[in-house]
């Protein structure tokens, strides 16, 4: 049966969903920590399904929490690394759809370096496709920990001050973040020097600062990014160190923002490139281990609506899914 | 393909349309052999004259041939993209006679062989004719000037580094300097290369996407530097598909200071916005980029004023391999042969021009600008035809199309305006099965 308040065979991005479609998936994810938390973690809520983790793009994070939130829950689980040094990279990415689909799986988990490439690979196939990060779009899965790891420490997102520091321009956790707490209510703020935080952000109802101290002033949350280094070509910033002087997390900058401010990274961090070990280690306000946690409850509810969801949708989804280009 | 020459061929109840001489009648059209030897309005009101063969018009508008100015036909190299065969046939299913292809194919025409390669070739297949530009540079590097005087003898009509920009400053000088001692025209591509590595509009659009933006002064800073250039050499400059507002406006002020400069547009940038990128469209992945409303109605607005001088179809085909991609590794560019008429008519049926000043755009205009024996009815000229409907509506499927290559950024739109016939040199050839 299609889930009541979610029903979409896929989940591609944040960008779309109600607030009681982000609810009610954050509410299925807090039910699966309790379970993730217990003695007996395993379930067999999709035993009999298959889950295929398709990586274009190295991670090892993302790939173990889908690869485990899969497994707790009884499905097979396949993960495929695929190389993007060939030179037909989307060649390789529609014949590999193809091939896959033809293998019968549930649910597809899907990270590809190139905007929009998760779509163009959900169009053919008729299986369940999880965005597992896709260019610099979206990252939704991520998006959604996020959330849970706030509202299980706050009880609310409506009305909190979130600060997202860094590199914003590649940054697929930016995007979905964004859509996902202004949706829900938050006030967003970017901060990043201009070649990071372009203002066309604006347009995207977020406030947008470029002095750090001023944007962390009373902030609820402060989320820092990675600087993704290997996405930049040109000059975004003149060096390491002088980032790290103006954007980089530490203790006296982090004093502006609320004394029991939650801080946060979506991981792999670059200590002292964009956070300060001491802040990073604060066991009093960082939860960056707890996001880690709240991944896998995430992505167990997410694979396991999924799959629930996939019976009829394929009903309604011919073989090659909506076509075209 | 040798066909006999026609006999005497009277086109009789038509609409005659000339933007020419300003024309809109109803009447006749009398050619022999391969010209136009009369036309009238009223002719053949009494019935066509004895021993001609009879076209019956049925009130449709009867149009000098388009004329498009710039297409990519991708022969010689790129033959599983398009060829000079399926591109006729595609031009001629849009009414188009004449047409001018970049040289950028595979080895690309920067010698007299080459120029004389297309012209051969084309020839011989006699369809719309073909006609074809030069590089203004060897190998299209930017760095060397090509020999254009000898190209031009050899029938290049103009000079270009075709969908590159001609970036260097002192190169673009010297070749504006140059050409004008021969008096040639030079077409620049205008788009600063180091700001333009995104692959659509740079906007809120693009930011949410997560693709990398080509902003707007890609295009307004090269027009400015080029209009100086201009200036200092004196030289004949033309404009390719101008996409912004104030490239229309530099172009507007720098005629206004009596430069020899004219632009065109294409299909694409007053019919569309960057709004069609939608979720990942490839298809919608053109060069310059598709903008923004604003911008799209100051295209139009160019047009009504008559800073845009030309529509051309921009016609750029690439196959499935190099579409079916993530947008960010697929190829620019969108074909256009075949929507060229209709889409132009948009500017007569939601926009602000009557249908002889959107005909003028697509027929004369370009005809002139590039000195070409085409784009009007004149007694006497090369009877190049096109007999059209210009409310019929149709919906445009890509995959139906004659082109090669079916990346229609139009596909699936509603347009109107439908060719009815063809004819080139006094010969019909569209519909198909009439030849």
């Amino acid at each position: 049966m299609t889930d009541a308040i979610f029903a979409h065979r896929d989940l591609l991005g944040i960008q779309g969903l109600h607030p009681p479609e982000i609810g009610h998936l954050l509410d299925l994810a807090d039910g699966q920590v309790d379970q993730c938390r217990g003695l007996d973690k395993a379930s067999d809520a999709m035993a009999g399904r298959t889950v295929i983790n398709l990586f274009f793009e190295n991670s090892t994070r993302t790939r173990t929490s889908f690869e485990l939130a899969a497994k707790r829950q009884g499905a097979e689980v396949i993960n495929m690394q695929v190389s993007t040094s060939s030179v037909a990279k989307g060649e390789t990415l529609i014949d590999t759809a193809v091939t896959l689909n033809a293998m019968h799986p549930d649910v597809l988990v899907v990270r590809h370096p190139e905007s929009g490439a998760v779509k163009l690979l959900a169009e053919k196939v008729n299986c369940a496709v999880v965005n597992g990060g896709d260019g610099s779009h979206e990252h939704p899965t991520q998006a959604l920990l996020d959330a849970l790891t706030i509202r299980r420490r706050r009880g609310r997102l409506d009305g909190l001050r979130v600060a997202i520091c860094g590199d914003i321009l590649h940054s697929r956790v930016a995007r979905s973040n964004i859509i996902l707490l202004t949706t829900m209510g938050a006030e967003v703020r970017l901060i990043g020097p201009n070649t990071l935080v372009p203002r066309a952000f604006e347009d995207m109802g977020v406030q947008v600062f470029t002095n750090m101290r001023e944007g962390l002033t009373d902030c609820d949350i402060v989320m820092m990014l990675r600087l993704q280094t290997e996405r930049m070509r040109g000059n975004f910033i003149p060096s390491v160190r002088e980032y790290f002087r103006f954007f980089g997390l530490d203790r006296d900058k982090l004093s502006r923002a609320k004394p029991d401010a939650l801080i946060m990274h979506p991981g792999p961090m670059n200590r002292g490139v964009e956070i300060d070990s001491d802040v990073a280690d604060d066991f009093e306000r960082s939860v960056i281990r707890e996001q880690v946690e709240m991944g896998v409850a995430v992505r167990m509810a997410v694979l396991d609506l999924l799959a629930r969801n996939l019976d009829s949708m394929r009903r309604n989804q011919p073989f090659g899914g909506r076509g075209g280009v | 393909m040798a066909i006999n020459t026609p006999g005497r061929i009277a086109y009789v109840n038509a609409r005659l349309l000339d933007p020419a001489s300003g024309l809109d009648a109803m009447g006749g059209l009398l050619t022999e052999g391969e010209h136009i030897v009369h036309f009238a309005p009223g002719l053949f009101a009494d019935g066509a004259p004895v021993g001609a063969q009879v076209v019956d018009c049925d009130g449709a508008c009867l149009a000098p041939g388009l004329v498009d100015m710039r297409t990519q036909l991708r022969e010689p190299g790129q033959e599983h993209k398009e060829s000079f065969k399926s591109a006729g046939r595609a031009a001629v299913a849009g009414g188009i006679t004449s047409m001018v292809g970049l040289p950028n194919t595979n080895p690309v025409i920067d010698d007299e062989a080459a120029v004389e390669f297309v012209a051969r070739r084309a020839r011989l297949i006699g369809l719309a004719k073909v006609f074809t530009y030069a590089a203004a540079t060897k190998g299209l590097e930017g760095r060397e000037l090509a020999e254009i005087g000898l190209l031009r003898e050899a029938g290049a009509l103009a000079f270009t580094d075709g969908v590159k920009a001609i970036a260097d400053a002192q190169v673009m000088r010297r070749l504006l300097s140059y050409a004008a001692s021969h008096d040639l025209l030079v077409i620049q591509h205008p788009e600063e290369p180091s700001l333009a590595s995104g692959v659509m509009n740079a906007s809120e659009m693009s930011t949410r996407l997560g693709l990398r933006g080509i902003p707007r002064e890609a295009e307004i800073i090269l027009l400015e530097r080029d209009m100086r250039l201009v200036a200092m050499t004196r030289g004949r400059y033309h404009a390719a598909h101008v996409s912004t507002a104030e490239g229309v406006d530099i172009i507007r002020k720098a005629k206004a200071a009596g430069l020899r400069v004219t632009c065109d547009t294409a299909p694409f940038y007053f019919a569309l916005n960057e709004l069609e990128v939608g979720d990942y469209r490839t298809f919608a992945k053109l060069s310059p980029p598709l903008r923004s409303e604003a911008d799209r109605q100051a295209i139009v607005a160019g047009l009504a004023d008559g800073t845009i001088d030309v529509v051309a179809s921009d016609h750029c085909p690439q196959d499935q391999d190099t579409k079916r991609l993530p947008f960010n590794l697929a190829e620019f560019g969108g074909i256009g042969l075949e929507t060229l008429l209709a889409v132009t008519l948009k500017l007569t049926q939601s926009g602000p021009l009557s249908l002889l000043q959107a005909l003028d755009l697509v027929t004369r205009r370009p005809a002139d600008l590039l000195g070409l024996e085409a784009g009007r009815l004149r007694t006497g000229a090369p009877a190049d035809l096109v007999i059209f409907d210009p409310e019929a509506p149709w919906k445009v499927v890509a995959d139906t199309m004659r082109s090669k290559s079916k990346n229609s950024p139009f596909d699936g739109h509603l347009v109107q305006g439908k060719v009815i016939r063809t004819v080139v040199d006094g010969r019909t050839v569209f519909p198909e099965t009439a030849r």
